[in-house]
């Protein structure tokens, strides 16, 4: 105590010690050796390090279709969850009064049901037999033998459903922060509730419309999950091919190099979409919240 | 003139077909509201009704016949006790772990002025916004190369590390409303700084670190990727269940999923109603 008294500087970085050292070592380490394994060339379970890029090549130009399906999966439920979510946190903001934490509570309560549950329910609900498909086919927009399972539309949706949380969550706070008056101006000054909407209400959830979308197509991009229980092999994204390189297959520099791929094609696709959306408004989000 | 005279013209009937444009739009927002909410429920309610059917085979996917059977003996298929004990094990040492750990890193970015501060938000915030796949990946490119053997404790580790940034962000959000001046009018009546801390510190973040604590256990519980990568021989809940939608689906895991669902939401129910409660009595 008496030293702490004497060095006070030191404080901070002794609260940050014992956190940040199990980051490095058990975060920034790994990735580290990711990128090792990455460079390795051989057959399990014997992998030689030897700079080995040729591996980044042979990853994109063997699994560029499972990539290019991964984005379009993870951007197709991005969007869907953004309709779905966009109204729902600005009725609980704007609407739900005294209540507002009992709906943003349920709104969460599904997701406190295992992920994989979660989706064994959906193989059920989009089953052959199903009441959806039997809707569907009822109406003439499936065909006699029409399935949703092991489609696309299949693995989509539950892409969708299981990533909702991140998308519901930054929009509500985002929506709920927004001070009433400054709508209320918009309106007296004789703009329409759209026009107060479209100038004034939207561009300032925008923060949270860009939190929610990334918070939303990252683990999107990277799920294996719903491809497997709702789809086939040929709804397999870059996560699949990951995850059997190197559990089923053991081809560990592969599926390192795939990884890397992943992060760094996730990276450019956040730089991008963070400049198409504005700098400053994602760095005014880095340092509010 | 002629525009000025139309304008005053047409707002009565532009304002009375503006009303009822509200009117349909205030109720299309709670329909589509209630239909979210609808969309949001739907497989949680299949999952509960499934926990009471009495399947023909080996899948629970069609209903069969309504009974009780399954909650009777909810471990009753080999291996899923032990699983459920597993997750229940990990996710209380890990999230205990990281709850101290993160707590820790939340004092320290918000109570004190240090070099490096950008940094350390960068390695806190960079956790969070990986594929979960990739981190996996890399922990267990890590255990190979270090010739460490995957089971209990790899699972901890691998938890502990992921737990930490939500941690660290929850508390957060509660010390940045924190009054510092009650702890100044405590160092004033003699308190020295350690006895300021536990009794006038500790106690107001308390609701943030068990809101962290809490969603901590939550993630570790529900996490799946992660563990898959790291778990070696071992068996927590979900990859049971993840073992189990390849070969057979017992119904079982219904009853389970069910339980897990109850208490988390019970718990968090009780809360926001005690909050609820408190702000309408302070206010």
């Amino acid at each position: 105590m008496a030293f702490l008294h004497r060095h006070r500087w030191l404080t901070p970085y002794l609260l940050l010690l014992p956190g940040l050292a199990w980051l490095v070592v058990f975060f920034l380490v790994p990735m580290g050796y990711l990128g090792k394994t990455s460079l390795e060339k051989g057959l399990f379970p014997i992998f030689t390090f030897q700079w080995a890029w040729s591996n980044f090549h042979d990853a994109i130009s063997l699994y560029h279709v499972q990539f290019v399906r991964s984005a379009e999966y993870a951007g197709a439920a991005t969007v869907i969850a953004l309709a779905i979510s966009y109204p729902l946190a600005y009725w609980i903001a704007f609407r739900g009064g005294r209540w507002k934490n009992l709906f943003l509570l349920l709104v969460i309560a599904p997701f406190f049901v295992t992920y994989l549950i979660r989706t064994l329910a959906w193989e059920t609900i989009l089953s052959d037999d199903g009441v959806v498909v039997g809707t569907l086919r009822h109406l003439g927009i499936l065909g006699s033998d029409g399935r949703l399972l092991a489609t696309s539309v299949a693995v989509i949706a539950g892409i969708t459903y299981n990533f909702l949380p991140f998308m519901v969550l930054p929009l509500y706070v985002s929506l709920e922060q927004i001070d009433a008056r400054l709508i209320e101006a918009a309106q007296d000054l004789y703009a329409s509730k759209a026009r107060a909407f479209l100038r004034v209400t939207l561009p300032l959830s925008l923060p949270g419309v860009f939190a929610g979308t990334l918070l939303t197509f990252i683990p999107a991009a990277g799920d294996f999950i719903n491809a497997q229980l709702l789809g086939t092999p040929r709804q397999y994204m870059i996560g699949n091919v990951i995850q059997s390189q190197f559990l089923a297959v053991r081809d560990y520099p592969s599926a390192a190099s795939l990884s890397f791929v992943l992060m760094a094609a996730i990276l450019i696709a956040v730089l991008v979409y963070a400049r198409a959306l504005g700098t400053e408004r994602m760095t005014g989000m880095a340092a509010g919240r | 003139m002629t525009s000025a005279a139309a304008t005053v013209a047409a707002r009565p009937r532009g304002r009375a077909g503006w009303r009822a444009l509200a009117f349909v739009r205030r109720n299309l927002l709670n329909v589509y509201a209630l239909l979210a909410l609808g969309y949001l429920f739907l497989p949680i309610a299949i999952v509960i009704a499934f926990s009471f059917n009495n399947p023909a085979g080996r899948f629970n996917y069609t209903w069969q016949g309504f009974t009780f059977k399954n909650w009777t003996s909810p471990f009753g298929f080999p291996g899923l006790r032990d699983s459920v004990v597993l997750s229940i094990e990990i996710a209380l040492l890990s999230s205990l772990v990281a709850t101290a750990l993160g707590t820790l890193i939340a004092l320290a970015l918000v109570r004190y002025g240090f070099r490096g501060r950008g940094l350390v938000n960068l390695l806190i915030f960079v956790p969070m916004a990986t594929p979960e796949i990739v981190m996996g990946a890399s922990l267990l490119a890590l255990f190979v190369s270090w010739h460490y053997a995957q089971g209990f404790m790899t699972i901890l580790i691998a938890h502990i590390m992921f737990n930490i940034s939500y941690v660290v962000v929850t508390v957060k959000a509660r010390l940045v409303g924190f009054d510092r001046h009650l702890e100044e009018a405590a160092m004033d009546l003699g308190a020295n700084e350690w006895t300021t801390f536990q009794k006038v510190t500790l106690p107001l973040i308390m609701p943030g670190i068990l809101a962290g604590g809490l969603l901590a256990f939550a993630l570790s519980v529900d996490d799946f990727v992660i563990t898959y990568f790291n778990a070696g021989p071992k068996t927590t809940f979900p990859l049971f269940v993840w073992g189990a939608a390849r070969v057979a689906v017992p119904p079982q895991i219904n009853v389970i999923g069910t339980l897990i669902f109850v208490v988390a939401v019970g718990g968090m129910l009780v809360n926001v109603l005690f909050q609820n409660r408190r702000a309408r009595s302070a206010a």
